[in-house]
């Protein structure tokens, strides 16, 4: 909300500069947002009056005017504005003046005529985007008067960012009356004293929803002149706080609103009949509003209707067929009061947000219709002449908002502050706040003003001393120190670890968006039907993750179309799962892409591209953190993102926790990149999985070495060799390495050879050739059985 | 005896010419072998008469080491120019760079969140979280934010459906941590938020720092100073920090925390608006209504909480300037914090 600093010093006196004022707002908790000039920067203007007026001989859209600047001589001054003609008043820029964008005024000649100075139209004084023709300034203003002394146009705009729950302050009288408050100084309100019906005329109201309305004030104008002029002083005010003026009944309701706060209207008496309803839609009721859009009323929408159907949506926005035009002659004006809740979410259900409804959902003061309505007819009385019925109220009082008693405690004062405020300044601040006070033991009961709907309990009274006492004063403590030592499972892992593995072998975290592109979502995990945002940002971020690899692969993409030939990239993050009922399931994953060279490249060590076994080493080097290896197998398993042949299910315990593999090659032609991209994505909760190590004892005997090449088919896999071994191997084994893989010159086609080197070891004794041989036998007979598997000679 | 000097004189010349180990050797067994012109000279020591015999023996010992010592001095020699040239030859530039795998790095949202995160274990936080599809009552009905609450409007929300969205801030976790814990309760909750606002300064995803203190006696005195050395210790500066009025529906007081511009040190700038100070936190004393909501006696409890964009303290700890960069994953970015 921009406010007038002017106008602001009209209702209060503090003696403070604009930045000090500035300052106290904000701090006080209506944050200042910006300051700026009424008007731009500009000098040399003057109110101007064209007394003469001849077609220029060389130009048909060129005027030569007489003006008189105020000087002793008029000026001779060419123009092209459309609506020049004599008599009008208008700015004129003299020989020398500058204009905003410092554009210098200098003496020339238009098409062969010479021109002493330049009469504006309002965007050339930066006041408005309004170029139709000069500004027209009142017949009354004295030429020569400098225009920014006649139009006090040296004033600041205050833009101040209010929170939703101070609704009492969206006005030049509420913030006046903060002002007044952190300065200690009374306001000079503005005078809003009964105006007297001089006729009898009434226009019946009533409410058939006081829940939403408990308080309807209106009243009959007729005679208005709708043709009037709104004088400049309050065009200028309009102007400043970001409305164009519309004529002046539309500019009258618009001027209270700002000035107090409450949203009125005025009807077009002409256009109604019967009497004023205030009521619940019914079904099938449509209505034109004054934005020239068409609703469909849902049923619970509260509106303002006469005998032919709605008007109005209540607090919200008015209809265009009883709207007042030029040719109005008599006028209804509402001042009410609608209730915050009903109104709250109604406005935003049709798209709308108005001045009204802003001020409405947020609370207006319930006692303020008859005031705003009185200071409304007496504008409109000055502006437009007329003649004033009398003011017709309908209220509802048991239905207006209550204003509870609220119980403050010193003591909890002290404990919620952290200080102990003498009760004389608690008695100040709330008193100036508005509030009723009565003296209680241990401390008062409060009433807060109508106005102030954010007064429910303790605390917010609390947050008002706070405040106005001011939060910079209030001391400040080191934490508390109560320490206790807390827990710290060894058996999970901290994620920390986790990504310092994969950090060390050369991965960049990355972080991306959890809503993804539904086809590319659809493409890495077809089996499951992703959840879906009801108003995504765009069509693109539509849907949740399944799987971490849409963002990831996207963005190695991304790295890929700048020139980066080696990614590697991992991520951890939330991904979402329908599960029927209530929240998706949600559970973090650690998923990594990589392509591009193992190393960077270098001089030292040749350079060659990622493969399945160098993904798959980064993948152990993960499950080895945990240091519980053996709980996880690597399953050839098929999944539809990655190619069938080089893809692996990770299982921990024979539970699936992940995948490792290529992506498959559709996909990669989908993404047009030249290059093979391996994935993984595992269950963080297995990863962080650990143990408490646990000591075994050493053996002091020698250990001995036998190496066995093993003959197997081509479908026998490297992991049911190893188990068979360990099968067989009784328990001398103490490690097991596969070293060797071969296939070629001496093996058969379809086979393959795997060198296993054994380690055996006893702990009771030095194990002789004769124990080694029983063992190795017994496992080569194993193989045999079981893999039907070969000694290589 | 003349022939015997001329021997050593010609076992030494030899000696000293020997080009390599093995000419060294052969010198050697000329001489010294066991048919060698010396031991040869020895065996014949016995056709000699008796009293001849010693006198000749012992010179020709003389002479024997002598030749030996000619021997090992050459030897030392050879060996010593060995070793120089195999030095010479393995020789290698050392500025090259060394081989194998260069580390990656964490993302500067990370590394972030991390500092965060330690700072506040230090005063006995413990980290929480909380699922990112949340429902309308831990998001907004249990935080004191009705629906059609006028703060729900600056929230932007992204839904599921009618009772399903993404969390709007990291608040929930303090719903969830209070219904599960009696006080005292500290966490801080980091994570990610969404807001339905994409552009230039707002990305529909983000991160904050969300930190809960409940327990007896807790005052706004201690939510000023917890975070008064918070962002110092996080700037690692003697930053003026500011507390300012505001609103939230979960907490009152509330105040809005400003911290004096670090990029210009508050004499204000385009970061700063010209204003000398950036907003850097909300927080406030739990909201009764929160206790009730949670089943904590608020008579018996008080306390504070806070939340914070871990985007914007990043930006202005390490002066990135734009925040769509952090969801790029451009790796000429991302390699920027390692």
């Amino acid at each position: 909300m921009k406010i007038s600093e002017q106008w602001l010093r009209e209702w209060v006196q503090p003696e403070v500069s604009t930045a000090q004022l500035v300052e106290q707002l904000t701090m006080a908790g209506l944050e200042v947002d910006a300051v700026e000039p009424a008007a731009p920067a500009f000098n040399g203007i003057v109110v101007g009056a064209v007394t003469d007026l001849v077609a220029h001989p060389n130009a048909d859209k060129l005027r030569v005017c007489t003006v008189d600047a105020g000087g002793a001589e008029p000026l001779q001054i060419v123009c092209g504005a459309p609506n020049v003609h004599v008599g009008m008043k208008a700015p004129v820029a003299l020989i020398g003046a500058v204009l905003p964008g410092d554009f210098k005024i200098k003496k020339s000649k238009l098409r062969g005529v010479e021109s002493n100075g330049m009469l504006c139209s309002a965007r050339e004084l930066g006041l408005s985007e309004d170029h139709a023709g000069l500004m027209p300034l009142p017949a009354a203003a004295v030429p020569g008067t400098d225009i920014r002394e006649y139009l006090q146009l040296d004033d600041q705009l205050i833009e101040v960012d209010l929170t939703p729950n101070r609704g009492d302050c969206l006005s030049v009288s509420g913030v006046a009356r903060e002002v007044g408050v952190l300065n200690r100084v009374d306001l000079t309100p503005v005078a809003t004293a009964a105006v007297e019906a001089t006729i009898a005329d009434e226009f019946a109201v009533s409410i058939e929803a006081p829940v939403d309305c408990p308080r309807y004030v209106g009243r009959v104008i007729r005679g208005v002149d709708a043709q009037a002029a709104t004088p400049l002083w309050m065009q200028e005010r309009l102007r400043r706080a970001g409305l164009r003026s519309l004529g002046p009944l539309v500019d009258v309701t618009n001027y209270v609103l700002l000035e107090l706060g409450q949203p009125m209207h005025a009807f077009d008496l002409g256009k109604l009949s019967g009497g004023i309803v205030v009521r619940k839609a019914q079904a099938g009721e449509t209505l034109e509003l004054l934005n020239g859009s068409t609703i469909e009323l849902q049923p619970e929408a509260l509106v303002i209707a006469d005998r032919q159907g709605p008007l109005a949506l209540a607090g919200i926005m008015g209809g265009e067929q009883s709207a007042c035009s030029d040719a109005t002659r008599d006028v209804f004006l509402e001042s009410a009061f609608f209730a915050p809740q009903p109104i709250a979410g109604r406005a935003r259900r049709y798209g709308l947000h108005t001045d009204s409804s802003h001020r409405f959902e947020r609370g207006v003061d319930p006692n303020l219709q008859r005031i705003a309505l009185e200071r409304a007819t007496r504008l409109l009385l000055d502006m437009c002449g007329g003649q004033p019925g009398p003011v017709v109220e309908c209220c509802c009082t048991e239905q207006l908002p209550s204003r509870p008693q609220i119980t403050l405690r010193r003591e909890r004062i002290r404990l919620l502050l952290g200080l102990e405020i003498a009760d004389a300044d608690i008695e100040a601040i709330l008193g100036r706040l508005g509030m009723q006070l009565s003296a209680t033991a241990a401390g008062w009961e409060v009433v807060a003003p109508s106005f102030r709907f954010d007064m429910a309990i303790e605390a917010d009274l609390i947050e008002e001393i706070g405040r106005v006492y001011g939060y910079a004063r209030l001391p400040t403590n080191r934490p508390l120190s109560r320490f206790a030592i807390g827990e710290l499972p060894e058996v999970r892992l901290p994620l920390t670890r986790l990504q310092q593995v994969l950090i060390d072998r050369g991965y960049q975290e990355a972080i991306t968006f959890t809503f993804v592109d539904p086809a590319f979502q659809s493409a890495l995990d077809p089996q499951r039907v992703p959840v879906a945002l009801a108003n995504p940002i765009s069509a693109d971020l539509s849907v949740m993750r399944t799987t971490l690899w849409p963002g990831l692969v996207k963005a190695l993409a991304y790295n890929r179309k700048r020139q980066q030939a080696r990614v590697r990239l991992f991520e951890t993050g939330l991904r979402f799962i329908d599960v029927g009922e209530g929240l998706p399931a949600q559970d973090a994953r650690l998923g990594g892409a990589v392509c591009g060279g193992t190393i960077g490249e270098q001089w030292g060590q040749k350079a060659r591209n990622v493969d399945f076994f160098d993904a798959k080493a980064d993948v152990e080097a993960l499950l080895a953190a945990g240091g519980q290896v053996q709980r996880y197998r690597f399953v050839a398993a098929e999944h539809p993102a990655l190619h069938p042949g080089q893809s692996a299910r990770i299982d921990c315990d024979g539970e699936p926790v992940g995948w490792l593999g290529l992506l498959h090659p559709a996909i990669e032609k989908q993404l047009d990149l030249d290059t093979h991209i391996y994935v993984f994505e595992l269950a963080l909760s297995a990863l962080q999985s650990a143990r408490v190590p646990s000591f075994a004892e050493l053996s002091k005997f020698p250990a001995i070495r036998r190496d066995l090449a093993v003959v197997v088919n081509e479908s026998i896999s490297a992991q049911q060799v190893e188990d068979c071994i360990r099968e067989y191997a009784g328990t001398l084994l103490r490690e097991l390495t596969l070293f060797d893989v071969y296939r070629g010159q001496g093996i058969a086609d379809g086979c393959k050879s795997l060198a296993f080197g054994l380690i055996l070891q006893d702990f009771s004794r030095t194990l002789i050739d004769s124990d080694v041989d029983a063992s190795v036998s017994g496992i080569v007979a194993g193989l045999a059985g079981k893999l039907s598997a070969t000694l290589r000679v | 005896m003349e022939a015997l000097q001329q021997l050593v004189s010609a076992a030494e010349a030899a000696a000293a010419s020997a080009g390599d180990l093995v000419a060294l050797d052969q010198i050697r067994v000329h001489y010294l072998g066991k048919k060698g012109v010396l031991t040869e000279r020895l065996k014949a020591l016995g056709a000699l008469p008796a009293e001849q015999r010693r006198e000749a023996g012992a010179a020709i010992n003389v002479a024997k080491e002598a030749v030996q010592a000619a021997l090992e001095a050459r030897r030392l020699a050879l060996e010593e120019a060995a070793l120089n040239q195999r030095l010479a030859a393995e020789r290698v530039d050392v500025t090259l760079p060394g081989r194998g795998q260069r580390a990656g790095g964490l993302h500067p949202i990370t590394r972030t969140l991390r500092r965060i995160e330690e700072l506040f274990r230090q005063i006995g936080f413990s980290v929480a979280e909380g699922p990112e599809i949340e429902d309308d009552f831990h998001n907004f009905e249990a935080l004191n934010i009705p629906a059609h609450h006028p703060a729900r409007a600056m929230h932007d929300t992204f839904y599921f459906d009618a009772n399903t969205l993404l969390r709007t801030h990291t608040s929930p976790v303090q719903i969830r941590t209070m219904k599960r814990t009696q006080p005292p309760i500290r966490i801080i909750a980091p994570g990610r938020v969404y807001r339905c606002d994409s552009d230039l300064t707002h990305s529909p995803m983000f991160h904050q720092v969300e930190g809960l203190f409940v327990d007896e006696g807790v005052s706004f005195a201690d939510l000023k100073g917890v975070l008064y050395d918070f962002l110092r210790a996080f700037f690692e500066r003697d930053l003026d920090v500011r507390f300012r009025p505001s609103y939230f529906p979960f907490t009152e007081p509330s105040a809005e925390v400003d911290i004096q511009c670090v990029m210009c040190g508050g004499s204000g700038c385009r970061v700063c608006k010209h204003t000398g100070w950036l907003e850097v936190l909300g927080s406030g004393m739990v909201h009764p209504a929160v206790f009730e909501n949670v089943g904590i006696d608020a008579e018996r409890y008080t306390g504070y909480a806070f939340g914070m964009g871990v985007e914007r303290l990043a930006m202005l700890r390490y002066g990135v300037n734009d925040l769509r960069l952090f969801f790029d994953n451009d790796l000429r970015f991302l390699s920027q914090f390692r």
